[in-house]
């Protein structure tokens, strides 16, 4: 359970600094193309969620485990790992936009003249995708722990 | 579709006056000895919520059995009616591109749903989350009837769990999308085209209104059914498990 914790914990942290390091320019056309992380809302929302998920696993590490308040730890759980989910699946959309643009909405892909910074994006969805699986494995454990349903009946 | 819920469920009702006087579920009596209500068709006196390690655990809670099903017809409902407008989402519009002389030229353009993936994810999860309501809805009114062993309890919070995943990533990456169509992306050159496809971009929001609003029902839905797991398999052992969590 706990190094289940810390794997979602590292994952998070490093989707973190792996978003708010990217950033490249261009020059294109005589105009200079910068594109940071902060240009678009949904990969600030991205870090926004994963600051929260690894805050939250933080002060989790820190507390002694009682049994008493398991169950408020299973909601929270339950709410960091769907933010989680929302947050990869809202990242990739936009990524996808990105990679090969919209031509009915007249959109460019862009990661041809900032494939840096595309890659980067595509670094911190993975491992925004990893400490997403591993919050919802620390959720299946949570209700094993606190419900006993896995247990047999006797 | 509506039609034939409602004949269902007054089937349902009709159904229950006339179930036979042996209780078929007392089959799981392994864990829960429901010995006293056993004589007539689903106990229907006492709504209160089932007390800490008394043995009338499904018996008393009708009660909260209707809130589920009244929730899960309205998250039926909602998510029915985002995969409906979503999916009937289009707009044709021609423009005046060039004037030749005195000839305008016109382009048509149209705004479909199916041009942008996320649009296309948003009506795929939210059309398997309606079916999954509906299914739960009729397991929900024919359980009284069907005796489930086994696992088969378990099944039905593990599925809330994973549907309310799925649509929840779904209605978050739409969200997005329209917030980028509606502002557009200045840094990345990408216009919006909320002014010229009005209605495209009004019915996208309440698709997307109403499929948050399930979301946020089916979450109240799986923390009842979770809850309510906990009575069918054996809430004494809590007390004997302690210091689980690390």
């Amino acid at each position: 359970m706990l190094l289940l914790r810390l794997i979602a914990l590292g994952a998070s942290v490093c989707a973190i600094v792996v978003m708010v390091t990217s950033h490249d320019s261009a020059q294109v056309f005589g105009m200079s193309i910068s594109a940071k992380y902060s240009n678009i809302p949904t990969f600030k929302y991205f870090v926004l969620v994963n600051a929260i998920a690894s805050g939250y696993t933080l002060i989790l590490l820190f507390i002694p485990s009682k049994n008493s308040c398991g169950h408020m730890i299973l909601v929270l759980d339950l709410v960091v790992a769907l933010l989680l989910d929302s947050s990869i699946s809202a990242c990739v959309a936009i990524g996808l936009v990105g990679k090969k643009g919209n031509t009915h909405a007249g959109w460019l892909p862009i990661c041809g003249q900032v494939p840096k910074f595309c890659d980067h994006v595509t670094g911190a969805i993975a491992a925004g995708f990893i400490a997403a699986i591993a919050y919802f494995l620390v959720v299946l454990y949570s209700l094993h722990s606190v419900m006993n349903l896995f247990a047999p009946r006797a | 579709m509506l039609l034939s819920l409602c004949i269902y469920i007054i089937h349902a009702f009709v159904n229950e006056k006339s179930l036979p006087s042996q209780l078929h579920t007392i089959q799981q009596s392994s864990t829960i000895p429901l010995t006293t209500t056993a004589a007539t068709e689903m106990p229907s006196e006492g709504g209160e919520k089932p007390e800490v390690g008394q043995d009338q655990a499904p018996a008393a809670s009708t009660k909260v059995d209707w809130i589920i099903k009244v929730l899960r017809l309205l998250a039926f409902l909602l998510t029915l009616d985002a995969t409906l407008v979503m999916a009937l989402n289009k707009q044709t519009k021609t423009f005046t591109v060039a004037t030749i002389g005195t000839v305008p030229l016109r382009a048509t353009l149209s705004a479909k749903f199916q041009h942008t993936p996320a649009f296309v994810f948003f009506v795929v999860a939210n059309a398997n989350a309606a079916l999954h309501n509906l299914l739960m809805l009729a397991v929900g009114f024919a359980g009284s009837k069907l005796s489930f062993k086994g696992l088969a309890p378990l099944a039905v919070p593990v599925l809330d769990l994973v549907n309310v995943a799925i649509v929840s990533g779904g209605a978050s990456a739409a969200v997005f999308m329209g917030q980028l169509g509606r502002n557009g992306n200045s840094h990345a050159r990408w216009n919006k085209i909320c002014d010229k496809f009005e209605s495209f971009c009004d019915r996208g929001g309440a698709a997307m209104i109403s499929s948050l609003v399930g979301v946020l029902l089916m979450i109240i839905i799986c923390a009842i059914s979770i809850i309510r797991l906990r009575n069918h398999y054996g809430y004494n052992k809590l007390a004997l498990n302690s210091s689980v969590l690390p």
